[in-house]
């Protein structure tokens, strides 16, 4: 194994270690925009759709990266205007 | 590593942190939207910077680029739309959507990218496998959930026989892709089995076991995200995904305990018909009481304290408003109320709880399983509108189909009323046990109509 790939495995089972103990404290209540606002982080594969772009010079990889893009814009924009939609909606009493 | 370059990972660095903040944020209600927004700007923050490192690379030619502004304007706009559109009831089905569409990204970089090293080619064939997998399943999740694909349990003839042959697929172009340099092929060929085996594998799930399939989709989802950050090479891609995977994966155990029913007969399929069948009333229970709204919103009024419990059916009539407003019609008479709900009331975890904010139901109000337990045994009326299983006393006991099954203890309060349609079954196919305990009295309609009868009862006959 290089060096590289043990410390992508190292951030990766730490990140996995620190939203088990961030995540599991989220009460019921608050689940489904918990889901949808973690779907919106996932979002962040945007960041690695543009990494990709850098590397596209073919007809093929254009369509590929378009579809790519669109998916990954989709899924970030939405992902947090929904989640801030359900969380306002959350009131107190007062 | 150049001064640049090194700035670049330090910002990264904080829009991670951002994301871990974000969530948890979210342990409280009060604190959840800033939280949200806390991850957002640490979104916005990454894709700015990763601007910058396309912009002064210079590497991405003019086609690319109009590829990648195209893509992400058009892909923004209609993430824009659906999520401004879309009604809380209609939730579970656009989260589905946004969840198919982040695996598919994810897939398709590994598709897109030509793997330099054997780590890249391992990662990228998982990356692929997963995101594709979870595209397809997520879209027909999706599709159950929203009615243009029946929520019935569909088998498929020869299912597992064509998901094994499909995992033998995966698995040989697996090793084409890393021991053989099968590249781009051999890449295509993985995602084509895993696509299919994605809509094989959720097309037998039935409505009742969607909240655990998409909480696993979701998990899904974190991984491939993951992996194409493995492929990329890319630390923000590797915590963001591994965070999500997570947090599926936390939901996917609470829900199927809360199921009571183990994941891998879950994924097997055939439960759960999407919708109770309606039964004629009278049918199936021996002895059961029935009450008028009149006399049921007479009792409710002059309670001391009252307990909704909330379950698929009034989420299915759409009645939450209707709920709402009889609690708050209660709570002017100065009777105590709050709101039971059972981890699985709703079709994705928590849906409940935004169905019933979005009704301005207060959230000091909304109750866990974990939180309402102990109150029942001083609550005057436990009023039970469209939940069955999840309140059925059977499931203390050993040797039936609900048994162990966590359940709220209604049938502990003083007395029930049940607003239900018929006594047809819940997904787990027995009796309630609860509809003839003498303390029980049944409120025989739609959640919506039966719960306008009972704030006309209200208003009349209550003063």
């Amino acid at each position: 194994m290089s060096p590289l790939l043990l410390a992508d495995l190292t951030v990766f089972t730490l990140g996995l270690l620190v939203g088990f103990e961030v995540i599991s404290k989220v009460p019921a209540t608050l689940h489904t925009p918990l889901m949808s606002g973690a779907n919106a982080i996932h979002g962040v594969v945007l960041v690695g759709v543009m990494l990709l772009a850098a590397t596209i010079s073919t007809p093929a990889g254009y369509a590929l990266l378009t579809v790519a893009a669109f998916f990954a814009a989709m899924n970030v924009a939405g992902g947090y205007v929904v989640t801030d939609r359900m969380l306002a909606m959350f009131r107190s009493r007062s | 590593m150049s001064a640049f370059d090194t700035i670049v990972h330090l910002v990264y660095l904080a829009c991670a942190t951002a994301f871990v903040i974000g969530l948890h944020l979210m342990n409280a209600p009060a604190t959840a939207r800033r939280g949200n927004q806390v991850s957002a700007a640490g979104m916005g923050l990454a894709i700015v910077t990763t601007v910058v490192v396309l912009a002064e690379g210079g590497r991405i030619n003019a086609y690319a680029a109009w590829a990648l502004g195209l893509g992400t304007a058009g892909g923004a706009v209609a993430g824009l739309v659906a999520a401004r559109r879309v009604r809380m009831t209609a939730m579970p089905q656009l989260v589905s959507l946004f969840n198919a569409v982040g695996g598919g990204a994810a897939a398709l970089i590994a598709l897109g990218e030509h793997p330099a090293s054997t780590q890249a080619e391992v990662t990228g064939v998982l990356d692929v496998l997963i995101g594709a997998l979870t595209f397809s399943g997520s879209l027909i999740a999706s599709g159950k959930l929203a009615g243009r694909v029946p929520g019935r349990p569909i088998v498929v003839r020869y299912g597992r026989l064509i998901s094994f042959g499909l995992a033998v697929v995966a698995a040989v172009m697996a090793v084409l892709v890393v021991g053989f340099d099968g590249g781009a092929p051999a890449l295509w060929g993985a995602a084509a089995a895993a696509l299919a085996a994605g809509v094989l594998l959720t097309l037998p799930i039935g409505g009742a076991d969607m909240p655990v399939v998409i909480s696993l989709l979701n998990a899904c989802t974190g991984t491939a995200v993951a992996m194409a950050g493995f492929v990329l090479g890319s630390t923000p891609l590797i915590i963001a995904g591994a965070l999500v995977g997570a947090a599926g994966a936390i939901l996917t155990k609470l829900m199927a305990d809360a199921m009571n029913r183990p994941i891998g007969a879950i994924i097997a399929g055939g439960y759960g018909t999407g919708d109770a069948v309606a039964v004629a009333a009278g049918s199936g229970s021996s002895s059961v009481r029935e009450i008028t709204a009149d006399d049921a919103a007479i009792q409710l009024a002059y309670a001391g304290r009252v307990v909704i419990v909330p379950g698929y059916g009034l989420a299915a009539a759409q009645a939450q408003h209707e709920a709402v407003a009889l609690a708050q019609a209660l709570t002017e008479r100065g009777v105590e109320v709050s709101y039971a709900i059972h981890p699985v009331a709703g079709r994705m975890p928590g849906h409940m709880n935004v169905l019933l904010a979005e009704a301005n139901a207060p959230y000091e109000q909304l109750a866990d399983l974990e939180e309402s337990n102990p109150g029942f045994p001083r609550t005057d009326v436990a009023l039970v509108i469209g939940a069955n299983d999840v309140t059925n006393p059977a499931a203390r006991r050993p040797g039936n189909p609900v048994s162990g099954m966590p359940i709220l203890d209604v049938d502990r309060a003083k007395s029930v009323i049940v607003i239900k349609r018929s006594l047809g079954h819940g997904y787990a196919g027995i009796d309630n046990e609860l509809y003839g305990d003498p303390r029980t009295a049944m409120l025989f309609a739609d959640a919506k109509a039966g719960l306008g009868a009972l704030l006309a009862g209200l208003s009349a006959y209550a003063k």
